[in-house]
Order: structure tokens, then sequence, then C-alpha cells
């Protein structure tokens, strides 16, 4: 990925917010993108399912892999309900994949193991992505919805028509990629559990970070660095348990010079820090804004070489690649800045 | 055993017109090159080892030296060296003996590999007007970290960390005995790091008091002979480390002549003077991973759990489960020596022949520890044939946090390479302990040597990652991404687990 623009809107008070606002300020900034491939996500999608697990599919066709996914997804816990994603056919979009969605409940002894429900969710994943051609499983949280495909960013959001859908959480991203062109998997945001990404750069970490996932029993499917934010703040914080600003922290964290600066506390705390998560740090240039049902999370690389803009309105907080966008949802924000490079913005719900 | 005397390697010739008479050849000569016969210099040119000591001395260029004047019928199976081992050993009988590291003519894997650089879509960072963090922690590293939220919202940390060794640049200086080298080459070394902020082994020769003033920069050795330790000297090194085998000579222990050690070499040794110091093959108290663990743990209590210790092995076939073993015990860091390590002495078959080389080895154990999902908790330094600062990019690309350099660091001093290590009579005053040879090194001037190396190597390695776009070491760490293999066969790459040129992200 080189340009890319993001934005992307949390309300505190989990107020729901349409799709409409977010596809415009979306749209505004398509000198960013390039028609190959935008995405929205939105938290607080499925009231009437929230406590199952909504699994989002990419099917290549409805013959040989939705029945070996559904297989799968028997052997380890019980489909609550299912349908096609519904769409709605776009003049310059086309439908290469069926995008399907199940309420999954898992099973924690069905693996005869102690993984808990997340941990047969990621298994889940793996195997799937890895093992049935034909099937792509892109999204796997609570009352997250995933809506993404190669095109602008008005075309996919009239395709799924983003606007009968609510939320307090949005997120969106509209890509110029040049890794996996036209891809539909390859489109943001990525989505892992509870934790969803969007970004805007190029990881050039992403070897040391993918090993480092690895390692720790993860496996990239998606053939782009992005996912790797997801896997890593998985890791980080829900294995590891470390508070969110910490675990940003540990992604892009301060330079040695600032740490030698540091009172000892804070230097202490900080050099264990490095040395622990040194292989999850990322480098090279990104934006990257990771939510969940907490709240969202923008942070920039230690010298900030993509842009990172942030604005507050009542309980809301926007974080956009540019300020245009933002104004398009919010005219009159109360209060607009750019935040520091790699110091995370964060916006929690009360 | 009349077999005569085989082709002399060197022609020696000096340049009459040049000549000056001032006799410094003769003087810079230990081997007996050179002489004067009345108004001219007489020259013996089957002593020259090719150290270049008198072509470096001479004030006016009078000297050129010819590699192999005379040759042997060219046969594409009986090279000269194999030719002359027989007629060496028809003769003696004994081993051959050598110096320095292997010598046949095996490919370099380093040579093929290629390293990355951005273009648009990312941009590479300017080291000169952007930070640039090659600071590296030698040592164990906690699974994860834990950390309490007091009600006032601060962050207490739980998790304790183990001692680590803190090196501003990911180049230490390998182990190379008091008794190996010289007393000055050692200050040069340990001065030289020490500036750099890096750290110097200081072999198993134990520790000169002349030392003492870098201690803090010196990673002391624990080898099968036990020479000069004592708990003085485990408790004045910041890290210890315990030498299995190494690169050069897997498989069989350490070997200092008689000639070499001296009264202060036998003092510092704690040896008899002029005994050969021959060190076991094995460690008679580790028969076993267990038996290691145990040394691990009891120069851990001895020194009061405040330093780290190191494993040093040789890069031998099985080198990635040996090496995951080691990091299961309280060991702080693996140290892999490659198959091209150079050494003092060495029989010539060993140092030719066994072992596998450093490339392949870093790859196999980062995998390995990475499989088992242990490899940030324990550190990875390599050794053995390190030549420049895109080797040491390439070697911590593969999966290195650092690596040791020998052959290198003993090249600034002035070391041609020549490879007569084990004779004693190092014209550069480095591999000897004879005083007019050692007067040569002036450590108060050649620390500069290896400081100007080191901060080169450092400068180019900053130049590097920027230009991947990387301003951390840690990021560039087992990142195979930004490595491709350049006419490498598919086995390989697939161990070294990189890409080949050409290939997609």
């Amino acid at each position: 990925m080189k340009m890319c623009g993001i934005i992307s809107v949390i309300d505190k008070k989990k107020n729901p917010m349409d799709g409409t606002a977010v596809r415009e300020a979306l749209s505004i900034m398509n000198e960013r993108g390039n028609g190959e491939g935008s995405g929205y996500a939105v938290y607080g999608a499925f009231p009437e399912f929230a406590d199952y697990y909504a699994i989002h599919v990419f099917y290549d066709d409805l013959i040989g892999p939705k029945t070996a996914v559904e297989e799968e997804l028997e052997k380890v816990g019980t489909i609550k309900h299912d349908e096609e994603i519904p769409t709605f056919e776009q003049p310059n979009l086309k439908k290469r994949h069926i995008p399907w969605r199940y309420f999954f409940q898992p099973n924690v002894s069905a693996l005869g193991t102690t993984a808990s429900e997340e941990d047969i969710l990621v298994y889940l994943m793996k195997k799937v992505n890895t093992t049935i051609p034909g099937a792509l499983i892109y999204s796997t949280g609570k009352n997250i919805a995933i809506f993404k495909a190669a095109g602008w960013p008005e075309d996919v959001a009239n395709f799924y028509r983003i606007q009968d859908y609510e939320g307090y959480i949005w997120l969106s991203h509209n890509r110029y990629p040049t890794n996996t062109a036209g891809w539909w998997g390859g489109a943001h945001p990525f989505n892992l559990l509870d934790w969803s990404v969007v970004h805007n750069g190029e990881i050039t970490s992403y070897g040391t970070n993918k090993r480092y996932l690895e390692g720790n029993g993860y496996v990239c499917t998606m053939h782009t660095d992005t996912e790797v934010v997801a896997y890593l703040t998985d890791l980080l914080q829900r294995q590891h348990e470390l508070p969110p600003e910490l675990a940003f922290k540990a992604l892009a964290p301060p330079f040695w010079d600032e740490i030698d600066r540091m009172p000892e506390k804070e230097r202490e705390l900080n050099t264990a820090l490095r040395m622990t998560y040194g292989p999850a740090m990322m480098n090279g240039p990104f934006a990257i804004v990771v939510a969940s049902s907490e709240g969202i999370a923008g942070i920039t690389d230690r010298i900030k070489l993509r842009p990172l803009v942030a604005a507050e309105k009542g309980d809301r907080l926007y974080l956009s690649s540019e300020e245009a966008a933002i104004h398009v949802m919010e005219p009159s924000p109360d209060r607009v800045w750019m935040p520091r490079a790699g110091e995370p913005v964060i916006g929690r719900v009360y | 055993m009349p077999i005569g005397s085989v082709p002399p390697k060197y022609k020696v010739t000096i340049d009459k017109d040049l000549c000056m008479l001032c006799e410094r050849c003769i003087e810079n000569c230990p081997y007996g090159t050179f002489r004067r016969e009345g108004n001219k210099i007489q020259i013996f040119s089957r002593a020259c080892t090719g150290c270049h000591r008198c072509i470096a001395m001479c004030p006016r260029d009078a000297i050129s030296l010819q590699e192999k004047p005379i040759d042997y019928r060219s046969h594409p199976v009986w090279s000269r060296e194999a030719r002359e081992a027989i007629y060496n050993q028809a003769q003696t009988g004994k081993i051959v003996l050598t110096g320095m590291g292997n010598a046949l003519n095996v490919p370099q894997i380093f040579d093929r590999l290629l390293l990355d650089a951005c273009q648009v879509t990312n941009p590479s960072i300017d080291p000169l007007r952007e930070p640039m963090e090659l600071r590296t922690y030698i040592g164990k590293k906690p699974r994860k970290l834990t950390i309490d939220k007091t009600p006032e919202g601060d962050i207490d940390l739980v998790t304790k960390l183990a001692p680590n060794l803190k090196c501003e640049t990911p180049i230490m200086i390998a182990h190379m005995s008091y008794g190996a080298i010289s007393l000055n080459a050692q200050l040069s070394l340990a001065r030289g790091a020490a500036e750099e902020k890096t750290f110097m082994g200081t072999g198993e020769g134990g520790l000169h008091e002349s030392l003492y003033p870098y201690q803090d920069n010196m990673i002391v050795q624990i080898a099968s002979g036990r020479f000069g330790v004592d708990i003085d000297y485990l408790e004045r090194g910041a890290a210890i480390e315990i030498k299995i085998g190494q690169g050069a000579k897997p498989g069989i222990g350490g070997h200092l002549p008689g000639e070499k050690v001296d009264e202060s070499v036998s003092k510092t040794r704690m040896i008899p003077p002029f005994s050969d110091a021959i060190s076991p093959a094995p460690h008679h108290d580790i028969y076993s991973i267990e038996d290691l663990s145990q040394l691990v743990r009891s120069l851990k209590e001895a020194t009061e759990w405040k330093k780290p210790v190191f494993v040093k092995i040789a890069a031998v076939h099985n080198v990635a489960a040996i090496a995951a073993g080691i990091a299961r015990s309280s060991a702080d860091a693996v140290v892999i020596d490659g198959f091209r390590g150079g050494t003092g002495t060495a029989p010539r078959v060993f140092r030719d022949h066994v072992g596998i080389p450093i490339e392949a080895a870093i790859a196999a154990v980062d995998a390995k520890l990475n499989e088992q999902g242990i490899r940030n908790e324990v550190s990875v330094i390599a050794s053995g044939g390190i030549r420049d600062s895109a080797d040491v990019t390439k070697a911590i690309a593969l999966g290195a946090d650092s690596v040791y350099i020998g052959t290198a660091a003993l090249v600034s001093l002035g070391c041609r390479v020549c490879g007569n290590c084990y004779r004693g009579l190092c014209p550069w005053g480095i591999a000897t302990q004879r005083e007019d040879l050692t007067a040569r090194i002036d450590p108060d001037i050649m620390y500069k040597n290896v400081s100007n190396l080191i901060h080169g190597w450092t400068l180019e390695i900053s130049e590097l990652m920027g230009a991947a776009g990387i301003n951390s070491i840690e990021s560039l760490r087992g990142n195979r991404d930004r490595l491709r293999g350049y006419m490498l066969d598919e086995n390989i790459l697939s161990v070294l687990d990189v890409k080949t040129v050409g290939a997609d992200v």
C-alpha cells in the first residue's frame, strides 16, 4: 500500500451512527485511493446476535468451499444463524466473491485442548484460510460487520448499502494497493476477533513481525502487511494483557535517546518494553487505526511518515488521514490536532 | 625420505635501483627472509610467509612479492595443498597444523544474498538527518511483561529483567586469548571495543591485570582447560562465556604451543611457564545438555545472578537442536561459530572440513527457536567469516542479534591473514609473545584502528538500514523479507528461508 486514506469515528456514549456520513467522508479522499479496494467496519452492527461471533466469509462460488467451511464450523461449534450478506449490483463493481456471514457459538471442548472460544476462532480462521481453496474468513468478531471489496468507496458502500447499518464505531479505508492489487481479501479493514485495523503505509519490518507472530502461533494468510497489526494487537492486548497505551507503545516505541532521558521508573518500563517486544515494533511509514468494542486508537510510525489528524466533538472522536474528511462528517469540531509521531490517540467508550 | 624441498610459496625481489640499504626489511622480518651481504640485501624467499611486513615498512617501495612463482603441474584433483600435505606428513608422520580460517575455495553464501532498498512506496530514511538505532541488548528477555496498574493510574512493572549487555552496535570482538595473541593486541582490541561501547572476549587465557580498566567491556571465557579461571576472573567480566567449541576446529580443544607461554602468559593462565596449554576436547564436567545447564547455573550462583552467561558452540550439523537445548537452560545467549571461523592453531583437516557455514547455521537456529516460540527470549551471536558491514547486516537479517568479529579485528591491527599464527613469530606483533615483536603494537595508537573499524561498519549498517526504511535494528533481525538469494539453489534457499531474486513479496 502506498497512499490510502483512512477515516474512523467513535461515539463514546455508544449512540448509533449509520454509514451515510462515513461513506461521504471516505470518498472525499478518492485522491488517496485508486478504486481497487475500499472497506468499512462497524461495531454494534448485530444487536440481535451480539453474543455470537459474526464469521464473515468470501466464497469464490457456492458449490465446494461453502460446504467444506460449514463442515469445519460444525465440528467446533454451532451456527445460530447464517445468511448471504445482502449486496446490490453496482455498474462499476464486479462481484467476484459471495460474502456470507455466520453467527457462531464455538464449543470450547470440541478440540479437546484447553482452548478458549477465541482460540477456536483463531484455529478456524487458520484452518479455512490455509486448507480450503475458494473460501476466506475475513472477520470473526462479535457484533462487528465488515464490508469490503475491490472498488471505489462509494461503490463499495452502495454495494453493501452501509447506510442500512448502525453502530458506535466506524472504520473505513480507501486503498491504493501496490502489493495485492484488486484482491478483495486484501482490502481493509482487517479483522481478527474483536480487533479491526485500517492502515496506510508499508511495514518494512513485516518479515520480523511475521516471524514473531508465527513463533506465537499465528499464521499470516492475507498476503499483505496490515494483518500483522491485528495479530500483534491480539497478542499484546488479549494474550499478554497489556493495557492499550502500552501495547501501542510497543508497536511504535520512543527512541533510546528519549528513553535515556526519562526519570528512572519510566526509563525502566520503556527499556523493558523495547527489550521484550523488539520483534513487535513496526518500522516503515504507517498510520493505523485499530478498533475494538472498547474503543479506537490511532497511531503513526515513530517519525510520522504518514499523516493522521484527530478531532473531537462532544462524545465523538475522529481519526483521519485528512482534516477535510473529518469536516464532511463534522463541520464544526471542538478541537482538531495533529498527534505527535508514535503517540497513540485513544478514544474509549464510557 | 629424500623428497627434497617443495617449491617456495612466494618469490621476493628487491629493486636495486630503489633500495637504499636501510635494512628495515631485515629488522622487520622475523622469519629470516633478508640478510645483508656487502652492498646488497640477500633474499631467502623460501622463508617468506607473505605477511607484507617488509613491504609495508620499506620506505622506497622497493620490495615486490609474487605468489607461487613456480607451480605444480596443474591438476583438478591434486591441488598444491593436497600434494604438500602429503609431502609434509610423509616426513613427519604428524597432524598438519594451520592458522586462520578455512582456506578451501568454498562458496560464500553471504555474497549470494542481496539486501533491499526502498523506492517510491516507502521512503528510505536518511541516517544523517533522522535517528537510527543500533543499540542491541544481549541476554535473556522475558516472554511477556506483567504490569500492575495502581489506583492512581500509574503503571508498575512487575516483571524483573535479567541482566543484559547493552551494546551500541551489533558488532563485538571475538574471543582471542592472551597467549594466542599478545597483550598489546588484546589491549588495543579492548580499548577499541570500550570506545565504541561494545564488548570483547578474553578467550580462554585468563584476564591480565593491565586489562582491568576495560573489564566492564569484556566477556570472560571458560573453556575446557579452565585456564585462568577463579572467582576474581568471573567477577571482573561483564558476562561469562562457556566455550564448548569453535568453528575453526569443532570437536577438539585448544592448543597453545609452550613457546608462546612466557612468564606473564603463564601467570595469567595459571599454568607452568613454557608448558603446552592443551585444553581437552570436551569439558570433562559436561557430557550432556543437563550438565551444561548445571554449569550455567553454577556460574550464575557464583556471581549472584548478576552476569549473563553465554554458551559458544561450533556450527555443526545439528546446530539448531543444540542451540534450542542451550536456550532452554539458564543461558542468556547462544554463540554460533561457523566453519570459516579463524583460529591461532588448528589441524588442517578440521579447519577446512568440519562444520557448516554460519549463514545456514544462523537461519536454522533462528527458525528452530522461533518454531519453539522462544526466539526473543535468548540472544544469538554469530561469528565465523564476517568480513564487512554487509555480512553483519545479512547475518542480522538471517536472525542473529549481533556478531563477533575476530579476523577482521586483527586485520585492523595490520594482520595480513598469512596464516602462520601458530608459529609464534607474527611480524605484526599480534600472534606472538616475543617482546621485540609485540612492541610493534602501541595500544595507545592502535586501539584507534579497532574503534575506527567498528565505527565505520556501524555507519555503513545505519546507511543500509535507512535505505531499507528501517530505523531500529530490532526490525532488521530475522527480517528475511529484506534478503534475496542470487544463484543459490532451492535447498539452500529453503534452509535460509529467503526468496530468490525477482520473487514477489
